[in-house]
């Protein structure tokens, strides 16, 4: 703490002295060009590693997390922080790692070598653990916008942050929604098997059954599947009232749509990976009246949410997919620790972080002593006329 | 001035001990760590590529579930080597196993050896591609497996992974650390190399006199005539099912190092497109020639992500701008290869002595 | 009831879908000995090209059926052409390399498709306009859609028709005499290169209308979708004996069926020990269940070795 504090209001004397001296300037004409140049010249850059998948299956999703970082990586060089007293330039180091758990170390290695300060990533949960490891033993701060698995944090690495609620924070808030407010006594659960499906499915499993509710029955299909009339005729044959999906959008919005065709009135209830604009186009007439979850508070609420939504529009000339807030957050968040103590190096910034309270795109993103965000608040939003509305914000459980 | 033969091939074995000795700190020091890793996983393809070499190779059985005796190594490496039977069953198991790695790679070797033979007894009337599509089904199915056995008893831990395994420890001292040797630090992925490279060096030795065994021979011999090799008194059901057993015991020896290196093994490591790169290595190294397929398992280790490093530059310099995402440019360009060297090559890169002949005669017979 | 003849309804329409896709592997193979892994990767782009004309379509104001026909009608000859490039950059210069040279190849013109395909129509998923009319009619308390009804049609009509080019026109002759014995054919008269530059152009104009079914049926499109359907028709190819017509579509059926019955009653039968996450295990259970007693698939006849 002695580290931070006194630094904070050192770094708002630098700025000011700097804004005053450049406000003197046209009467003090000598000093002018001096402080001028000194301040162009003094800059300090900051290289940050961002890793997701940019080729496969998951492309569309890497290159979101990408885009949204690299906007927020924009802004900070538009801002020209000061970090130390010198201008910060950063720079961003995109890498690809096909969500596949080996070229996910050969690049956090490859980062590692880099000696970049920090690093932005990995997406997938399945990634973003190994990857860990190397990045605490070579002490870089990692910051995932995304990987929702538990055991990211809980691996004691003090160098692991998330923006984003676990498994276990959204599975908790899904489980008392489906039960108290939708009154689902007779739950389909049905996931992708993948790390993220099975692990948001497993705790949303667990908290519905505590709260009271039956599971009718357990059903699986992969994250590459797209027939799911099979196994949705089998949970129509257990007559369920809410169909709940572990997974990611692609799955989610054609089994929307063969729910309807199959004639299975119940509504499904899906985490993140589903409450995406891209649900609406893949699922058609059949989205209408589902319900997904998405930690953090809606984005038109936040400030600057809807702009930031414009810029990323006009910019890549797409809409945001699902993480690019989140990743957006990471950056700012770093940033934002760095510039407190005037430092780049992550021993001194790290405790910065770790205490940080600091009102992102998402969130006021705040971290407990694992680096999850504390009380991670997850919003529930409804499908109502081809776009999702948001319904309420439900507090996240302390988790343990 | 002549030089003794027997001087200079020994002269030659002490140069590549010397290059291979210093390499991961020549590779260190001018490209960074990250190659030396990238090395690693290159040592770890080539046992993977010479263990498919004796089933394709060898003895002509086309495999398209090799990597699952990859994945069997690996998961035994990790039950035995992570906290997750002690967290999983408690009752049975008071703390992690903990066993020493020389005791469980040898296990690991022999249980996918067994799942080689597993593999092999019902498909032995089986040719060509019915036999590719079953053992492609069969690694399939051990994969679904090992995502899935996390119910009802949390075996595998399914879709999660298997976190926390504890490096390979040779001496007291845990391989992922660096180490401080005679005033040098070494680093965690430099003892990697040497204890991948000396077990690397035993798998080629081991094939080396596979090759000219009896065994070998036999393997040969049904491969180029099933009928006519058991007209000559071999008995083809166990010669087949050696093959399988003996080319999936390298694979489970490089699954265990494989977990040890990683530290977190999940069952998306081991999907079809492993199985498809290995047996790439394999083909377009020069199947059957031990030489040719170390070449083959290198290039293609090494070859995306030499693009992932050069793809930037080289278009910057070429056309001004990146006109390809590099991800994308890195994996056409690998299509591109795999489609170029087959079109020249057609036997790989270094074909063995004896499929150069015979492709030549095949030309002049058509 | 009804549910088990909804599941057997659900494993006609997959199966319909793997069986036409099959039967561009299968007449490959019969011709060539070779499995044209690229194949999946020709749906791929029947798919994703019908989706691109169709959008171009739309404002026409044309009705929608008709839409679908003519991005149907675009896809067919750009994946012919996409067919006949293969066989001659990959395949063809291989006619005499050792077997597993033109696998190899085949798997790098499978990424070069992916990857191109990546880069000209990007990483997002497409989705299928709603042209055709998605309302199920009950049949015996299940649904089928009009859409159902017409792919399970189509690719029976489809099939019937290549089953009649192959045994009953001089092309079919050509190419069952190729299959035969290329050499022997050869000097009989048959242009041997021809008649294979046609199987694949044939193979790949089944493979858009293959694709435009995926694609209307589960709404999406997309550059890596090939690869999975075309793994699947491959299983199905073999399990019903390569290289035969009829069991290309018989294996397709049955894969069909059983995946859609062990997704329904695996659980159940086993006690819920094996859900439906092992339906592709049992698929490919039954189908190493089959190549044991059957060593050929389940109509294919019992062939010499070919080395």
């Amino acid at each position: 703490m002695t580290l931070i504090t006194p630094s904070r209001p050192l770094s708002a004397l630098v700025a000011l002295s700097a804004c005053l001296l450049a406000a003197c300037g046209p009467k003090e004409e000598a000093a002018v060009p001096a402080a001028t140049a000194d301040a162009g010249e003094a800059t300090i850059t900051i290289r940050l590693g961002h890793v997701a998948p940019l080729t496969g299956p998951q492309a569309h999703l890497g290159k979101d997390n990408e885009n949204g970082a690299r906007l927020a990586i924009d802004d900070l060089n538009a801002e020209k922080i000061l970090i130390g007293g010198k201008v910060a330039k950063f720079e961003l180091l995109g890498e690809d790692d096909q969500a596949d758990p080996r070229q996910g170390t050969t690049v956090a290695q490859k980062l590692a070598d880099a000696r970049v300060h920090a690093v932005i990533g990995h997406l997938n949960s399945g990634t973003t653990i190994p990857a860990s490891r190397i990045y605490h033993d070579a002490g870089i701060v990692q910051v995932s916008p995304s990987a929702t698995n538990p055991t990211y944090t809980r691996q004691g690495y003090k160098t692991a942050f998330r923006v984003f609620a676990d498994d276990v924070q959204q599975g908790s808030v899904l489980g008392s929604f489906a039960t108290s407010k939708l009154g689902a006594k007779k739950i389909a659960i049905i996931d992708d098997r993948t790390a993220y499906g099975q692990g948001l499915a497993d705790e949303f499993e667990k908290a519905a059954k505590a709260a009271g509710a039956e599971v009718v029955t357990r059903e699986y299909t992969t994250d590459k599947e797209t027939d799911f009339a099979a196994i949705l005729t089998k949970v129509k044959s257990t007559k369920p009232d809410l169909v709940f999906y572990g997974g990611m959008d692609t799955q989610a919005g054609p089994m929307a749509r063969q729910l309807k065709t199959l004639g299975i009135s119940a509504p499904m209830l899906f985490g993140d990976g589903a409450c995406t604009v891209e649900f609406h186009k893949l699922a058609g007439e059949g989205a209408e009246g589902h319900y997904c979850s998405l930690p953090g508070v809606p984005l038109d609420q936040m400030a600057g949410g809807t702009a930031f939504r414009d810029r990323y529009k006009a910019k890549y000339n797409t809409d945001i997919q699902l993480y690019a807030p989140y990743a957006y957050d990471a950056v700012r968040v770093v940033a934002e620790a760095m510039k407190q103590v005037g430092s780049t190096e992550t021993a001194k910034f790290l405790p910065a972080l770790a205490a940080l309270n600091y009102p992102g795109l998402s969130a006021q993103i705040q971290f407990d002593e694992k680096g999850d965000i504390k009380d991670g608040a997850v919003t529930l939003y409804q499908a109502k006329g081809g776009a999702w509305s948001a319904l309420e914000t439900m507090g996240g459980k302390p988790n343990n | 001035m002549s030089v003794d033969p027997k001087l200079k091939a020994r002269l030659g074995v002490v140069l590549i001990g010397v290059a291979l000795a210093v390499l991961p700190f020549v590779v260190g020091a001018s490209f960074g760590n990250s190659w030396v890793r990238i090395i690693d996983f290159a040592l770890l393809y080539i046992m993977l590529a010479l263990g498919l070499n004796i089933v394709v190779g060898f003895a002509g059985l086309l495999d398209l579930g090799y990597i699952a005796f990859y994945a069997v190594g690996a998961y035994l490496y990790a039950l035995l080597s992570s906290p997750h039977l002690a967290i999983a069953f408690p009752q049975v198991f008071a703390a992690a196993p903990g066993w020493p790695v020389w005791a469980v790679l040898p296990l690991g070797a022999l249980v996918a050896g067994l799942f080689g033979v597993l593999l092999g007894a019902p498909t032995l009337k089986l040719r060509g591609d019915y036999l590719a599509i079953v053992t492609l089904g069969f690694g399939e199915i051990i994969r679904i497996f090992l995502n899935n056995l996390n119910a009802p008893a949390n075996i595998t831990n399914g879709p999660q992974g298997i976190n926390n395994i504890a490096a390979a420890q040779i001496g007291g001292h845990a391989l992922n650390r660096p180490l401080e040797l005679f005033g040098v630090m070494v680093p965690g992925v430099h003892l990697q190399y040497y204890f991948f490279l000396a077990l690397t060096l035993l798998v080629i030795f081991v094939c080396l006199r596979l090759q000219d065994s009896r065994l070998g021979r036999a393997w040969v011999a049904i491969r180029e005539d099933e009928v006519a090799a058991r007209a000559c008194g071999i008995n083809t059901r166990n010669v087949k099912l050696l093959a399988f057993g003996l080319g999936a015991t390298f694979g489970g020896v490089a699954g265990g190092l494989f977990a040890g290196f990683q530290g977190f093994v999940s069952p998306e490591s081991f999907g079809l497109l492993e199985s498809i790169m290995v047996l790439c290595m394999v083909v377009l190294g020069g199947m059957g020639n031990i030489a040719g397929v170390i070449l083959g398992a290198v290039l293609l280790a090494l070859l995306p992500e030499a693009l992932r490093w050069g793809a930037v530059p080289l278009q910057q310099t070429l056309f001004g701008k990146v006109l390809i995402d590099p991800e994308s440019l890195r994996l056409l360009l690998f299509g591109i290869a795999l489609v170029v060297v087959m079109r020249w090559r057609p036997a790989g890169l270094w074909p063995s002595a004896l499929r150069k002949r015979e492709l030549a005669a095949h030309g002049e017979a058509a | 009831m009804d549910i088990f003849i909804q599941q057997i309804i659900n494993g006609l329409v997959l199966g319909s879908i793997y069986a036409l896709v099959a039967l561009g592997y299968t007449m490959v193979y019969g011709i060539l000995g070779l499995i044209n892994f690229a194949h999946g990767e020709v749906v791929m782009i029947g798919a994703l090209t019908a989706l691109t004309a169709i959008g171009l379509l739309v404002p026409s104001g044309l009705p929608g059926p008709v839409v679908v026909l003519g991005g149907l009608l675009i896809a067919i000859p750009v994946c012919m052409t996409v067919g006949f490039t293969i066989e001659r950059i990959a395949y063809r210069p291989l006619r005499n390399a050792p077997r597993l040279a033109p696998l190899i190849t085949a798997i790098g013109v499978s990424i070069v498709l992916q990857q191109l395909a990546m880069i000209g129509w990007g990483r997002n998923y497409h989705t299928f306009p709603p042209l055709l009319p998605a309302a199920p009619h009950q049949f015996l308390g299940a649904a089928i859609t009009d859409l159902q009804i017409i792919i399970i049609a189509t690719a029976a009509a489809l099939m019937a028709a290549l089953v009649w080019l192959v045994t009953r026109t001089r092309l079919g002759r050509a190419m069952r005499a190729t299959a035969e014995n290329p050499a022997v054919a050869r000097l009989m008269g048959v242009d041997v290169d021809r008649v294979i530059s046609f199987t694949f152009v044939l193979g790949s104009a089944l493979a858009a209308v293959a694709g435009v079914m995926v694609a209307a049926n589960y709404s999406i499109a997309h550059y890596a979708m090939g690869f999975m359907l075309g793994l699947k028709a491959f299983t199905a190819a073999v399990l019903g004996g390569i290289g035969n017509l009829g069991g290309a579509m018989l294996g397709g059926l049955l894969l069909g069926i059983i995946e859609s019955l062990a997704a329904g009653y695996i659980g159940d039968l086993t006690g819920g020990f094996l859900g439906s996450h092992y339906k592709d295990v049992f698929a490919f259970f039954v189908l190493i269940l089959v190549l044991v007693f059957r060593p050929s698939g389940l109509m294919g006849e019992k062939v010499a070795e070919r080395a």
